[in-house]
């Protein structure tokens, strides 16, 4: 009888080792928990950004190369008008416009910072790059609003809202996240191919542009498809300088839209399920892919892109 | 002076022009905010309602609305995210599922925010019905926020070195209980800078809140405490537009002859608010570090 009773305390397991699993099951719950929310999130915009080709019968070629976007009408040929080809072409416009024109500054910068001036950089540059990276992007669109807009329209004419106002308000916002992320490549380099390079001869320049930036590449690389993913996810400091018109851009300065902007101005004048709602959700569907690509092609540069021997 | 001499002299000041031609930029930005914004910041503007039509309108339910939803996303956010956190550090083995949750939570964290907030539309005003609220804004901000707080948690639980954790397990204690009376102890400065950083992007976020928390600010009444009238400030049933949405919101429609003074105004305090996150990260994270350590 005792010893029964001592083989299964001693086959039971320890206070220690339940807790052990409960708190095991508690955190993994919590990570399965946000793994849940990944997939609910694909899964939702999937099935609702679908809906429009396979409950309301619109034809993916019509979605992709029409450019009329007037969800509920007809065209003129008599398809529905839902191409969203003005707002692919506007979020691809003013992203790669944004990455073009904020990539030089932001390496230019980067080497300062770490190269050339390291105090000044730590000192001056580093906290005020922190801050603008945290900035809210409505801040950014305001300050399009009342500085930039107007100094495109006394520029270059026309109304001021269109792709290059978007395009400079994009870069200011991810110029500061290029730089830091740069920065960050820059630093992690190992000091012995710097000192190799000038024992060698070679000048500070030499050493920077051949040594120093073909070290730090992979890191730039993906700083600025870092950069791209969040000016083309961008939403409202966009949607307040582009002019949202629903057109294929003629020129840098006619009125235009984006993917994003067109979901936030007419997200909420909808009723869910209707062809219109759909629509919208397709763009983001649209989004949500580009996203999910940008993230694979962070990846593969990561894989593929270091430095090899 | 030789051909790569001038070479090399050629190219660093081109260098140093290109970061001064950014630093111009940058300067102009952060100066803009605060010239035009801070002459605009007053004790009315940050405590009054604000108009519609009239002038002299201030930002204080909106202000208040950050404020709360800051706060209950937080709260919800973090328990979520020390767990996750907890289960990378110490008990994910090397392995495809690893990899898959890695993968997820960057998935999540590089999603555009206007997604998030279509996605909190979609399941919590739509589906469990709760309307435009602070609570569906709170649950989407939390959403918008756990990928972050995760990564930073995670971040600052690994950088506790390995003789702190092979101490507890020395002296017997369950993996759990190294973590939580160890390792998550000695990792607290480092946590609670990552908390502060990660409210000043909670803090500016509009793109999320739009369709979530709405865009209106329904008057509140400051002398009712109880969470369940609609009109008290603690209500999680009520409509709230935050700072961040309200700078939107009057720029793409309204009508208040005094636009530019406040939409300037908001956005001086947005600034300053993150400025202030920024800057107390760092101050707490040291001071809590000296606190614990004693080292000065």
């Amino acid at each position: 009888m005792q010893n029964q009773k001592l083989a299964k305390k001693l086959m039971k397991k320890s206070k220690t080792a339940r807790y052990e699993r409960f708190g095991h099951l508690l955190s993994l719950s919590a990570l399965l928990l946000i793994m849940a929310i990944v997939l609910g999130i694909i899964v939702f915009v999937a099935s609702k950004g679908l809906a429009t080709f396979f409950k309301d019968g619109i034809s993916v070629k019509d979605f992709f190369t029409g450019t009329l976007w007037n969800p509920g009408t007809k065209t003129p040929g008599g398809h529905q008008a839902v191409g969203a080809l003005p707002m692919i072409v506007g979020s691809f416009l003013v992203t790669i416009l944004a990455a073009l024109l904020a990539t030089p500054f932001a390496i230019g910068t980067a080497v300062y910072m770490t190269e050339i001036s390291p105090k000044r950089g730590a000192k001056i540059l580093q906290p005020v790059t922190e801050l603008l990276v945290g900035i809210p992007s409505v801040v950014y669109g305001f300050i399009g609003l009342s500085v930039v807009v107007p100094f495109v329209r006394n520029t270059f004419g026309g109304s001021g809202f269109g792709i290059l106002s978007g395009t400079f308000v994009l870069f200011v916002m991810i110029l500061p996240t290029i730089v830091s992320m740069t920065v960050d490549s820059l630093r992690g380099g190992s000091r012995f191919y710097r000192q190799a390079s000038l024992a060698l001869g070679a000048t500070k320049w030499q050493t920077i542009w051949k040594v120093v930036l073909r070290a730090a590449t992979p890191g730039i690389l993906t700083a600025v498809v870092f950069g791209m993913a969040r000016a083309f996810g961008e939403a409202l400091a966009v949607q307040m300088v582009i002019g949202n018109a629903a057109l294929m851009p003629q020129n840098l300065t006619s009125p235009a839209s984006t993917l994003t902007s067109v979901l936030t101005a007419g997200m909420g004048n909808t009723v869910m399920g209707s062809l219109q709602n759909d629509a919208l959700w397709s763009l983001a569907l649209v989004l949500l892919v580009m996203s999910l690509l940008f993230n694979l092609l962070v990846h593969m540069i990561g894989r593929k892109g270091a430095f090899k021997k | 002076m030789n051909r790569t001499q001038k070479q090399s002299r050629f190219a660093i000041a081109c260098l140093k022009a290109v970061a001064g031609f950014v630093v111009v930029i940058l300067a102009f930005l952060i100066g803009y905010i605060f010239i035009t914004g801070l002459p605009n910041i007053s004790w009315h503007f940050l405590t009054s309602p604000a108009k519609a039509f009239n002038a002299g309108g201030g930002i204080g339910i909106q202000l208040f609305n950050s404020f709360y939803l800051l706060v209950l996303a937080m709260l919800i956010s973090l328990p979520i995210a020390l767990g996750a956190a907890i289960y990378l550090n110490v008990y994910a083995k090397d392995n495809w599922f690893t990899s898959m949750i890695k993968t997820s939570i960057e998935i999540l964290s590089s999603l555009p925010s206007v997604v998030v907030g279509l996605f909190g539309f979609l399941l919590f005003v739509v589906q469990f019905n709760y309307g435009f609220s602070i609570i569906s804004g709170a649950l989407t901000l939390t959403i918008f926020n756990l990928p972050l707080l995760t990564r930073n948690i995670e971040d600052s639980l690994s950088n506790v070195p390995d003789d702190q954790r092979q101490g507890g397990l020395g002296l017997g204690l369950s993996k759990y209980e190294t973590i939580i009376h160890i390792v998550v102890p000695a990792s607290l400065p480092g946590i609670i800078s990552g908390i502060i950083l990660c409210s000043g992007r909670v803090f500016g976020e509009a793109a999320a809140l739009i369709y979530t928390a709405g865009q209106s600010a329904p008057a509140l009444n400051f002398a009712d405490w109880n969470p369940f009238n609609i009109d008290s400030p603690l209500s999680p049933l009520r409509p709230a537009e935050t700072l961040a949405v309200h700078i939107w919101k009057i720029n793409s429609e309204g009508i208040m002859p005094d636009l530019t003074q406040v939409s300037s105004g908001s956005a001086a305090v947005l600034v300053l608010a993150i400025l202030i996150f920024n800057l107390s990260a760092r101050f707490i994270g040291r001071k809590v570090f000296e606190r614990m350590t004693s080292v000065k």
